[in-house]
């Protein structure tokens, strides 16, 4: 297969506008005479949704939650990247696609990311047409922060709940498209499969998950913004209810999957405290801003922190990144956590944990502007732990956060399967090997409002698209076909529940697919899955029946899922012999323990091609050229 | 801890409920959630149906839980959700009676699960500013006042969970139709369509079935967002001031 980036050519601050030139156009008054599905609510499909039902296309949109504003953008900290350069601090549409670029350690798409630099000047101003209350300086003009990975102030921010005001600006707008008959909105309803005829996708099956009953939905085209798939380690920072499903039916279905192995650790997240443990919680990056990083310098350390003395502290980011200090960006940090607490030097009861101290920013800042700063989050931390990060310093470890894998996507956001467009977090696109904090938002925003509706529209301009309905013989397959599942599925009857099938998988994905991966690791892995997944479909106990609100079902499909998706992730962290970003791979690092890439043999995108049950996916390369930001080993010193 | 929970199981929304009594243990650093998942390990591993509650983020700020402890909506602690509420905060022996949302705009699913899709047509109704994509300018050319921005920002931090209507005794949603049309009431960009906003939305939460505001405060003390009182009065403002001065579209004489 060759895989056609469909990338343009020509001078990088060109290529977006001649692009959007050279689409075709779909007619004012044709557009209503098309429909488009799109899956998902955050801040990707909200914004698709709503920005393509403005423009008259018929929508039909989709989330497993009970309303639209509870996708998990919501749940996104703080802040959003744009650059504006409002603090002539030397900012530049330049600067944030070369720091976006080095920051996913030359593994991504300089077309793409050059874009997505250039659109984040409109979100912002997009945003706050729609009322996002963004902080504020007291002139009145819009408020930064600074963030990890970047030497410069340009992150917007709406306190520590930014990715819940700007999905409540997407909500809105969808809002008003749904009330005004544009939106058809399914809430409590979710994918299972994607219907594809005649090589393009056409449809998908969906399951009400009030009452069981599966459903065949057609349309011209699909769109997915269904997030990440963080949630195969079960505990991660994700929430709950978020799962690959669909991206995974539509993979099975012959969308190829891009990089899975490229999974973002966040350092900032309060550790696990015991086996009963449901989530991770994120502590905002942000707080890396004002916070210091430390553990003490000796290990098997028993006091305290506040009894430990200065001179005994190893403030470790500070000391060995000097230029970037505790805002290095987060693969580089969670790896320097990790090996902290390898050494022994690790706090906290289980020895997994650094310490994230406030004394020296009260100090010079005084409390009250702390807290104005992050007080909802220093809140946050003391509802969970019970500790109050004002007099004690707080405890964080890594944890999984992002995942920079999805549905390979061209340069149009569509997949490889025509008519098949996946956006946000979804597809594998801008972030190269490790995610820069404030990106995601940022990236789902401008897909959403600012890319999908060009391309889509070029691809309904283009294509020939027959009438089709829902007796085709492979719209009633793919129902069928879900229905099979579902019986199956209950029938098992077996002794375990999903949830111990799903923290085992976790387990094994975060002990050998984890922050540090090493071919024996992957290898033992790739031996435990196929039985674990075997064991599942004989040993599964699955709650309830089918024709009814069925929580423990909606988990089982999810996990059969996630088993086959950490599969893949393993093959491909195993295939891919050097570290990059959050790959990170023992065997391959400098003498100084940074990630050592391989540029001349893993300059590309790995993507992978479903073969069919108990067959090896096949893999096709996608090669990268740079050449705007030439690929150097990343310093942060 | 060994803790004693009563539920409402109720398998549809057609079907009759009633309290069933279990006994879980639990530890203190738990959340409430977590300590639910342990029972509902226990049930499905003894072959019964696990007790159905809506959640998601279990950050505190998706807004998908909620439910009734011993009859407080969220539970015990001011300020938080059932998800960031944790077991610290209960002792062994304690009883615990958990309920659904009561309200009849919010009907019950299965066992804690309520339809709260009532909220978002109200938001459907006039919860936004027409800003249509692609035609917006500079950000900084719309100053807003710290001040403004800030308790624009207050009001915003709604997370439309529903603990307003559960405690109120007239299941009224003021409190969550009140932050929208402060949140947007305060900015300038939010000015255009105030009125018309202000007539829609409470105009919706009429036809939902929702109450009338007592001034009771019911809301405020369980909100797991502190958003405050006043919110209600500015959009009672905003209903009186638009009942009085606003025209249908048709009425007004257009400017072209």
């Amino acid at each position: 297969m060759h895989l056609d980036s469909k990338s343009p050519s020509g001078p990088i601050e060109k290529r977006w506008d001649d692009s959007k030139f050279s689409n075709k156009l779909v007619n004012p008054a044709n557009k209503r005479k098309y429909s488009v599905i799109v899956v998902g609510t955050g801040l990707a499909g909200g914004s698709a949704a709503a920005t393509l039902a403005e423009l008259g296309y018929n929508v039909k949109c989709f989330c497993f939650q009970d309303s639209p504003r509870r996708a998990h953008s919501i749940a996104a900290q703080g802040g959003i990247n744009a650059a504006k350069n409002y603090q002539n601090d030397g900012d530049s549409i330049y600067r944030l696609f070369y720091d976006t670029v080095k920051g996913g350690d030359f593994r991504a798409r300089e077309s793409n990311v050059y874009r997505l630099a250039q659109i984040s000047v409109s979100i912002i101003d997009q945003c706050v047409a729609q009322g996002v209350p963004f902080a504020r300086e007291y002139g009145g003009t819009l408020a930064n922060r600074s963030f990890g990975g970047a030497q410069v102030s340009r992150t917007f921010y709406a306190r520590g709940q930014t990715g819940q005001q700007l999905l409540i600006g997407a909500y809105s707008a969808l809002s008003r498209q749904i009330g005004a008959g544009r939106v058809e909105m399914f809430p409590r309803t979710e994918m299972l499969d994607l219907i594809v005829i005649d090589g393009k996708a056409r449809g998908i099956v969906t399951r009400n998950l009030t009452s069981g009953r599966t459903e065949i939905h057609l349309a011209d085209a699909v769109v997915l913004g269904t997030g990440g798939y963080g949630n195969v380690f079960y505990l991660s920072t994700n929430a709950k209810g978020s799962n690959a499903t669909a991206i995974w039916r539509a993979h099975k279905r012959g969308a190829l999957f891009a990089n899975p192995c490229f999974t973002q650790i966040h350092p900032t997240c309060i550790p696990v405290s015991g086996d009963y443990q449901s989530k991770l919680t994120l502590m905002s990056e942000s707080l890396r801003n004002d916070g210091r990083i430390w553990v003490p310098l000796k290990p098997g350390e028993k006091r305290s922190p506040n009894d430990i003395p200065e001179s005994e502290r190893d403030y470790y980011l500070e000391r060995r990144y000097p230029s970037f200090g505790n805002l290095v960006p987060r693969d580089v940090a969670s790896r320097n956590a990790k090996n902290c607490c390898d050494e022994g030097r690790g706090i906290g009861e289980t020895g997994l944990g650094v310490y994230l101290d406030f004394a020296d920013a009260i100090k010079r800042l005084g409390k009250n502007l702390v807290r104005e700063r992050y007080g909802n989050l220093f809140e946050m931390y003391e509802r969970i732990t019970g500790e109050d990060p004002y007099t004690v310093p707080m405890r964080i470890y890594p944890a999984i956060h992002y995942t920079m894998g999805g549905l390979w996507v061209d340069y149009q956001l569509q997949s490889t399967i025509p008519g098949l467009f996946v956006i946000g977090e979804a597809n594998f696109s801008d972030h190269g090997a490790n995610r820069l904090g404030a990106s995601a938002l940022m990236q789902g925003l401008a897909d959403g409002y600012f890319i999908l509706p060009y391309t889509l529209g070029n691809y309904l301009a283009n294509t020939k698209l027959e009438n089709v309905a829902a007796d085709h013989p492979a719209a009633k397959q793919a129902l069928d076909g879900v229905d099979v599942l579902t019986k199956k599925l209950l029938s098992v009857n077996g002794k375990r529940t999903v949830d111990s099938f799903h923290r085992e998988l976790g387990k094994i994905i975060w002990d050998y697919c984890g922050m540090a991966r090493t071919a024996e690791g992957l290898r033992t892995a790739l031996k435990r899955l196929p039985e674990l997944r075997q064991e599942f479909w004989t040993n599964v106990k699955v709650a309830g029946e089918n024709e009814e609100l069925n929580q423990s079902l909606e988990k089982a499909g999810r996990v059969a899922d996630f088993l086959e998706l950490g599969e893949l992730m393993c093959h491909d962290a195993l295939d891919r012999n050097e570290s990059c970003g959050g790959h990170f791979r023992e065997e391959y690092q400098t003498s100084e323990g940074e990630a050592l890439r391989d540029d001349a043999n893993f300059s590309y995108v790995a993507a992978w091609e479903w073969k069919g049950e108990g067959v090896a996916q096949a893999l096709w390369k996608e090669p990268l050229d740079f050449e705007y930001v030439h690929p150097s080993q990343r310093s942060y010193k | 801890m060994q803790l004693t929970l009563h539920i409402w199981r109720q398998k549809s929304a057609g079907a009759r409920g009633k309290m069933a009594t279990y006994q879980v243990d639990a530890n203190e650093h738990m959340s409430f959630l977590e300590m639910l998942d342990v029972l509902n390990e226990q049930l499905i591993s003894s072959g019964q149906d696990p007790v159905a509650f809506d959640h998601d983020c279990r950050e505190g700020i998706c807004g998908s839980c909620g439910f009734m402890i011993n009859g407080i909506a969220h539970g015990p602690q001011r300020g938080t959700t059932v998800c960031q509420l944790h077991m610290r905060h209960f002792k062994a022996g304690d009883e615990l009676w958990l309920e659904p949302w009561r309200a009849s705009a919010f009907p019950v699913v299965k066992d804690l699960v309520v339809n709260r899709s009532a909220f978002d047509r109200i938001i459907q109704a006039g919860g936004f500013i027409t800003a249509p994509t692609g035609n917006a300018v500079d950000g900084n050319t719309i100053p807003v006042a710290k001040k403004y921005a800030d308790r624009s920002m207050d009001a915003a931090a709604c997370i439309g969970c529903g603990a307003c209507v559960a405690a109120c005794p007239n299941a009224s949603a003021s409190l969550f139709t009140g932050a929208k049309i402060s949140h947007l009431g305060l900015l300038p960009q939010g000015q255009p369509e105030r009125m018309e906003r202000a007539l829609n939305m409470v105009g919706q939460t009429q036809e939902e079935g929702f109450g009338n505001c007592g001034n009771i405060g019911e809301c405020e003390a369980v909100c797991p967002k502190s958003i405050r009182l006043e919110v209600i009065a500015g959009m009672n403002l905003d209903y009186l001031k638009a009942s009085v001065v606003w025209r249908p579209a048709g009425e007004e004489s257009g400017a072209g």
